[in-house]
């Protein structure tokens, strides 16, 4: 893998905080899975994002970090085609994806799971799953087996209605079901949201795990930057829908001035 | 007791139909939370077709294909051009454009095919069986209507239990964008439900001329009322809903015209209807409740 001291494109530092726009190429890094350049997108007159450029990396977790309305659920609706960009171009495995129709996006290897779980309640556990796997046909039942295994939990439950399952098993869930996709890239949203820490934990570690034995690559947006970082190889700071710095997690987790500034805490 | 057993077997036997219709304004309503008011119409049409054919010395089955044929692709029709360009406005746009569609298509069947009533003769005799010297409500024909009503219902729900194209509609009727974020094509299931649901609805237009043995532009208009009110009465979220909210009115309207009087049965519907959603809105049998987003 890269070295990981090297690639920080923007410097960090009480300096560099508030520089915009964050050039990405050149530096010598893992093969980037996604790659976003100079994204932009708008509800009406309100512009959400302005000129976002971030590479999410193969087989390591990118986050996207910010304050609430930073616009990081925009940034991952505009790359998986749901919010349609006013500029730029997202590449996925080096295909133009930007107007590719979202229905098309899994199938390209791009699997988005949306803020607020995406768990379609009124179906079984093992329904949602095999709705993940519905566009690759006939899918052999050990890969539902497979990730049964690495969620237990679900495993128990897998014939009741997703309504009955909490918070984290939800969460559990659109990630074992976006598995089942076997996607290039894992486009996480706020898998923290309303959950109790010790479940954030869990999820985050069982995140990191799936990368490290999976092969997996993350683009994860997190509002709960310190959780986020400790598990990132790479962060992206958001504010007011434009980059303000890309570095190194432990480098952004360490940097004071840019903690207080920017991710509360 | 005859009595009780014949307005029972009456009962069951139109209940099974509002059960079928209600079925299709359940269809629609799971995947697009429209009721389409235009159903009625929808499935007039395809019984004057099917009627035409019957009447130029084609047989009753060729008629019912054609009807059920003809269904399918109004209703996909209907969905392409008229519903989607509504879709995702104001709920109220899509209602009124089903409303207007129903006034269009009465009209239609008016100039097509005249506004005369004609006869519709059942494919079964509709003699009822005797037993001792008892005639029963209960006919040949009458054992026709509920077998397909039953085979439909078996049918639909095979579907949506057991095949992948199912578990697609009901994953797109229940979580849009989620569905749309995992790959299956949303635009086309929704075509699909509607084109399924006008097939049910023709199928309960082809039965209940059957059973009224005449038709005008206008003989379902009874029907998507008690329809209407058949699903509000089981949910309109839930196919078993509608067939079991199909039955008892079926049951209770039938009790209402033998035991109180022929003038009271569109009253009873209303109190039901009314009873409903002061009571138990979501339907006996709603899921609304539990529903966390």
């Amino acid at each position: 893998m890269a070295d990981t001291g090297a690639h920080g494109s923007t410097a960090s530092g009480a300096g560099a905080v508030g520089t915009s726009g964050a050039a990405t190429g050149g530096t010598a890094t893992a093969p980037a899975v996604l790659e976003v350049e100079g994204l932009s997108a708008a509800y009406g007159p309100v512009r959400a994002l302005q000129d976002v450029t971030l590479r999410a990396e193969h087989g390591r977790i990118t986050a996207v970090l910010g304050a609430n309305g930073a616009g990081k659920t925009t940034l991952l609706r505009t790359i998986s085609g749901l919010v349609r960009p006013t500029a730029g171009r997202v590449l996925l495995g080096g295909e133009d994806v930007t107007r590719a129709p979202v229905e098309a996006m899994v199938t390209k290897g791009m699997a988005h799971v949306p803020e607020g779980r995406g768990v379609i309640a009124e179906l079984t556990v093992d329904e949602n799953l095999r709705v993940g796997a519905l566009f690759r046909g006939k899918v052999p039942s050990e890969e539902f087996d497979r990730v049964y295994s690495f969620f237990p939990r679900i495993a128990e439950r897998r014939t009741q209605t997703a309504h009955t399952l909490s918070g984290g098993e939800r969460q559990m869930l659109v990630i074992g079901r976006a598995l089942l996709a076997r996607p290039k890239v894992l486009l996480l949203d706020e898998p923290s949201l309303g959950l109790a820490p010790r479940i954030v934990a869990q999820i985050f570690a069982m995140v990191r795990h799936l990368v490290d034995t999976e092969g997996l690559s993350v683009l994860l947006v997190e509002q709960n930057a310190r959780s986020a970082l400790s598990v990132a190889d790479t962060g992206v700071v958001l504010n007011l829908g434009r980059v303000v710095v890309t570095d190194d997690a432990a480098r952004l987790a360490g940097d004071e001035d840019l903690r207080h500034a920017y991710l509360g805490f | 007791m005859q009595q009780f057993v014949n307005l029972t077997l009456g009962g069951v036997i139109t209940g099974a139909v509002y059960a079928a219709f209600a079925l299709a304004l359940v269809l629609i309503w799971r995947s697009t939370r429209i009721v389409n008011f235009a159903q009625g119409a929808m499935a007039a049409i395809t019984t004057f077709i099917a009627l035409s054919l019957i009447e130029s010395g084609q047989s009753y089955w060729v008629g019912l294909v054609v009807a059920l044929l003809a269904g399918l692709v109004i209703g996909a029709v209907v969905e392409r051009l008229v519903i989607r360009p509504v879709e995702g406005g104001p709920e109220l746009n899509a209602v009124i454009v089903t409303l207007g569609l129903f006034i269009a298509i009465q009209a239609l069947i008016s100039v097509l095919f005249g506004v005369n009533q004609r006869a519709f003769v059942a494919p079964f005799s509709t003699i009822g069986f005797r037993v001792g010297d008892n005639s029963l409500a209960l006919s040949p024909n009458t054992l026709f209507t509920l077998g397909a009503v039953l085979l439909v219902m078996v049918g639909l729900t095979a579907l949506f239990r057991f095949t992948r194209v199912g578990l697609a509609m009901r994953a797109s009727a229940f979580g849009q964008e989620v569905a749309r974020l995992l790959g299956v094509r949303v635009g086309r299931m929704l075509t699909l439900g509607w084109a399924l649901a006008a097939v049910v609805g023709s199928l309960a237009g082809m039965l209940i001329a059957a059973e009224v043995t005449f038709v005008t532009p206008t003989y379902m208009d009874a029907l998507i009322v008690f329809g209407f009110v058949a699903a509000v009465l089981g949910g309109l979220d839930s196919p078993v809903g509608a067939v079991v909210g199909g039955l008892l009115l079926g049951l209770l309207l039938s009790y209402v015209r033998g035991y109180v009087g022929d003038e009271l049965v569109g009253l009873a519907a209303l109190v039901v209807l009314v009873v409903v959603l002061l009571v138990r809105p979501g339907g006996l049998f709603s899921t609304t409740q539990t529903r966390r987003a």
